[in-house]
């Protein structure tokens, strides 16, 4: 694998834009724009403070910073390098801000959730949609752009919102049965929202997309609950992570569990196979055998190799401290793979930051905190 | 019935002494023996007088009982010495007194044994009674012993028992206080985190009343940008809101409906599997019906009752399409019915199957599996190479067939496996054309040379018989009668002289044969001789072929002849030579 040089970025703030032509970094208040071939730098923006958020619009024109402690929203064209255009959201102030999915609009969420200001890049005109909830993932966008839905709290209850993308009409809204609405997210084919409760109880609902609740389901009670919720791409099948190291899935006809998976601290299966990670230190004389975890030393000078563990495999498990909050226990992130075959589930305090699949859903990349790993499956092709 | 027996054992301890000194009237003391074991009341009741002394044996009687009461330890009731036949009265009451004081104290003494076995008995039923009374108290307390273990023993489970529940009622709690401790943080975490927000809130309210500069938001744009998708934005109105419902329904409803023609396409295609699975077992079942068709009488006849049934359905078929909840009804449960049909008709055969290998595993006809296996792979290897030929084979035929070539090749290659064996064939077909040449050529020049042959042989003929007529008419006066034996010795000589001249001869003779006038003069003495006797001559036949005739003149003279008959054998030799010659050239 060929490794380009290093360039500097700040806030992880480093993305390609969605058609994959140009990458974008930001360095303290400057916006890089390369090209992703040869990686010459094409154009270059500078903000007005150190950009705290960066993200493209979908039609790849665009490119927003947002500096938070400002207040202030900064859009670039890639088109037009002299247009600027700047939001300042005033004393209200700015927690996030993002993209609506015609790439047009501009949603702010000002600080303390007080409401979020839709402004609009074609008309500059403004809707202000109040109450929003401050939670774990309040906005979602279905999947065609058409509608977004948003997670709102009055009076002590939850509401959700689905709006028209187009015009920003408020198609439903509906009360939710949940106790603490922590996220919600649209299926792939935009007809069903999943929509689940904090982790102090377990509760996920789906709603269908004109606000009839379809099904509501609970594994058990009491204990921390659902932690990461993920739909598979055919819409078919929706994985439940939760605090007890579970994955339930839950299948579109019945919204009823069909299987589920658990994380044994101790693998026993045959049919597993375990991959370890041996590191070879130049400097230091012992093995580190650690599956992700590593102290650090230099990137170029470790040279390592997977071995085949053979069964039954300890996994090196770190209890976390009960009394905290939000423990580190739990499956924390879930990834299906594009043709729904495969699940990539996260389990405990392993320090992976995102499982990515790729498109022909046979490799799987882990990001981990220092480390890069791509697996490639092997699959036979079956007859279908 | 204690005190009888006791008088019983008493009688048996004195009755043998009594007996052994009265052996001559026993009977006499048996009675009063009976009497006394029977009774059991002292020994002065009335006895039956007993007739121990009579007259006449009064002497005996006398001497008896005075040995009786010397061995009771009394002075004798009699002497002998006395003489006197009569007793002495005085010695006598005194013995009866004696034995009345002895038969007192024995009375006493058995009194006396009868109170104390009258103690000892009742002591002993006593002690009966008070044993019998501890065993049974000793039953009780033993029940009651047991009793109490047992008690004990189910106390002590529902202490385990109690133990269980208390530990699992501990880890319960335990479990349940870790529940609240890890709820009751995240209700801190999340109640510090408003807390944070309240207070963040409450610096910025305090912040903006104070502050009354407040910053406006505003967006500054360059220039507006149009839509992404390039359309005129719309006015917000009912209809556009109807419009996005309608929208959104069309979603919906398309989301419905290809889930339904999905469900459609799944459930024709499980209820094709469903149908052809029961085919399948309608034809397993069918088969083995007629071999057990003997056994199984209601079984036939509930498997006709489901071929109508299975007739009446697939009719049905066609015409419903297994749409209607009844269509579908039916099919499960016809399923079911073959099914468990199969299963039990499965199980049978297993069972079979063991009970069949059970009793094969002992017989030697079986071939068995691994025989069975190894015969398998050994032929699999045969036909391995067979089939590798037969490929190699297929291969050259395919490429033969497929490779395009021009004529003379094609015909080269169809004729290229035999171009050798042609050659070689061309060169022997050569070796024996010329073989038959030389063959043709001799056999024409052997019969030319006999052509030739006859031809001067026969000139030869012609010229010898010209000169022997010469010879006749010339040496006709002298030869005939006088020498005969000259000719013969004459003969014997010129035959000696052929025979010597044979060799040289056959030239000349040629070259004489060859002259067919007059032969020369040395050879005219020769051959005149042998004239007479041609007709006697030999006929040598050298070869089959030179039969030399001789043909005579029977009045020849006999030198004449003689010479004759020399010639011959000189002209049989010469033709022997010429052949000879001739065959060797």
């Amino acid at each position: 694998m060929n490794f380009s040089e290093v360039f500097k970025q700040s806030n992880q703030l480093c993305k390609v834009s969605p058609d994959g032509k140009y990458l974008a970094t930001c360095v303290q208040y400057r916006l890089v724009v390369r090209d992703v071939s040869t990686l010459q730098i094409l154009q270059l923006y500078t903000c007005l403070d150190q950009i705290s958020h960066m993200d493209w619009s979908s039609d790849s024109l665009f490119i927003l910073c947002a500096m938070y402690k400002r207040g202030l929203v900064q859009v670039w064209s890639l088109e037009q390098p002299d247009w600027h255009c700047k939001i300042d959201e005033g004393s209200i102030g700015l927690v996030s801000s993002r993209w609506s999915p015609d790439g047009r609009h501009i949603l702010n969420t000002t600080e303390f959730h007080l409401r979020v200001t839709v402004w609009s890049l074609c008309t500059k005109a403004v809707s202000y949609i109040k109450y929003p909830k401050a939670c774990q993932k309040g906005i979602d966008f279905s999947r065609d752009g058409c509608y977004m839905a948003l997670a709102e709290r009055r009076d002590c209850k939850d509401y959700v919102s689905v709006f028209v993308c187009d015009d920003w009409h408020l198609l439903r809204h509906f009360e939710t049965e949940t106790q603490d609405l922590a996220g919600l997210e649209w299926s792939p084919n935009g007809c069903v929202l999943a929509v689940w409760d904090s982790c102090l109880e377990y509760k996920v609902l789906l709603y269908s997309l004109d606000g009839r609740l379809l099904s509501a389901y609970s594994a058990y009670e009491w204990s921390l609950g659902v932690k990461s919720v993920t739909w598979s791409p055919n819409s078919q099948f929706l994985a439940i992570g939760s605090y007890d190291e579970k994955v339930r899935i839950l299948n579109h006809i019945t919204w009823k569990k069909i299987t589920q998976f658990e994380h044994p601290s101790s693998i026993n299966n045959t049919k597993a196979v375990v991959y370890k990670e041996v590191e070879k230190r130049t400097a230091v004389g012992s093995d580190d055998l650690s599956l992700h975890i590593t102290i650090g030393t230099a990137l170029y000078n470790t040279r390592s190799k997977y071995e085949i563990c053979p069964s039954p495999v300890q996994i090196p498990v770190v209890k976390p401290d009960p009394d905290r909050a939000n423990p580190k226990i739990g499956v924390s992130s879930l990834a299906f793979s594009s043709d729904s075959r495969y699940l990539a589930t996260k389990n405990g305090g392993f320090q992976v930051q995102s499982l990515n699949w790729h498109r022909s859903g046979d490799s799987l990349m882990l990001l981990g905190k220092e480390q890069l790993c791509l697996c490639y499956m092997d699959t036979d092709q079956e007859d279908k | 019935m204690s005190k009888t027996s006791y008088c019983a054992y008493l009688t048996g301890f004195i009755s043998p002494e009594v007996k052994d000194t009265c052996s001559s009237s026993v009977e006499c003391r048996s009675p009063p023996l009976i009497q006394f074991s029977q009774s059991s009341v002292p020994l002065h009741r009335n006895y039956i007088l007993s007739t121990f002394c009579t007259e006449h044996n009064v002497q005996e009687c006398l001497s008896h009982i005075n040995q009786e009461v010397s061995s009771l330890g009394l002075p004798p009731v009699w002497t002998e010495s006395s003489g006197s036949s009569e007793m002495n009265v005085m010695a006598v009451l005194n013995c009866m007194y004696d034995l009345i004081q002895l038969h007192h104290r024995g009375l006493r003494t058995l009194e006396n044994m009868e109170v104390e076995q009258l103690k000892s008995s009742s002591n002993v039923d006593h002690l009966q009674r008070t044993s019998t009374q501890l065993k049974e108290q000793l039953e009780l307390s033993k029940r009651g012993n047991t009793g109490l273990l047992e008690r004990e023993r189910q106390l002590h489970l529902k202490v385990k028992s109690l133990q269980n529940c208390l530990k699992n009622e501990k880890d319960e709690v335990q479990k349940l206080q870790n529940i609240i401790a890890s709820r009751a943080s995240q209700y801190n975490h999340e109640m510090k985190r408003k807390e944070r927000e309240f207070t963040k809130l409450k610096e910025r309210l305090n912040q903006l009343l104070v502050d009354k500069k407040e910053k406006k938001q505003a967006i500054d744009v360059l220039n507006n940008i149009g839509r992404a998708d390039g359309k005129r934005s719309l006015w917000k109105t009912q209809k556009t809101e109807a419009k996005h419902e309608g929208e959104m329904y069309k979603t919906l409803l398309s989301d419905y409906d290809t889930r339904q023609r999905e469900m459609l396409l799944e459930n024709a295609e499980l209820k094709k599997v469903l149908q052809q699975i029961k085919k399948e077992m309608v034809s397993i079942l069918s088969l083995r019906k007629p071999i057990r068709k003997d056994d199984k009488h209601p079984d036939a006849g509930i498997q006709a009752d489901s071929e109508d049934e299975e007739q009446v359905f697939d009719s049905s078929k066609e015409s419903v399409g297994l749409f209607s909840v009844h269509a579908r009804e039916k099919l499960t449960n016809s399923i079911r019915l073959q099914w468990r049909r199969l299963k039990s008709h499965v199980e049978r055969l297993d069972s079979q199957a063991s009970l069949a290998q059970m009793g094969e595993n002992k017989t030697d006809d079986a071939i068995s599996r691994e025989t069975h296996e190894e015969e398998m792979d050994r032929l699999k290897l045969e036909i391995q190479p067979c089939k590798d030929f037969i490929q190699t084979q297929q291969q050259l035929l395919q490429q033969q067939l497929s490779s395009p070539c021009d004529e003379e090749t094609t015909s080269l290659l169809s004729n290229c496996y035999m171009l050798q064996e042609r050659e070689r064939f061309r060169e022997e077909w050569k070796t024996l054309e010329k073989q038959r040449n030389l063959f043709e050529r001799e056999r024409r020049n052997c019969t030319e040379a006999a052509i030739r042959l006859s031809h001067e042989r026969k000139a030869f003929e012609d010229d010898r018989a010209v000169w022997l007529k010469h010879q006749f008419l010339n040496l006709s006066p002298f030869a005939d009668l006088r020498k005969p034996q000259m000719s013969k010795s004459k003969s014997c000589f010129l035959i000696s002289e052929t025979e010597s001249s044979a060799s040289s001869a056959p030239e000349k003779l040629i070259k004489c044969r060859s002259d067919t006038t007059s032969p020369t003069p040395r050879c005219v003495p020769l051959t005149s001789a042998s004239t007479a006797d041609m007709h006697r001559t030999v006929c040598l036949v050298p070869e089959k072929r030179y039969v030399v005739f001789i043909c005579t003149n029977h009045d020849m003279p006999v030198t004449n002849a003689a010479l004759v008959v020399c010639y011959e054998l000189f002209m049989l030799i010469f033709y022997f030579q010429i052949n000879q010659t001739k065959w060797k050239d």
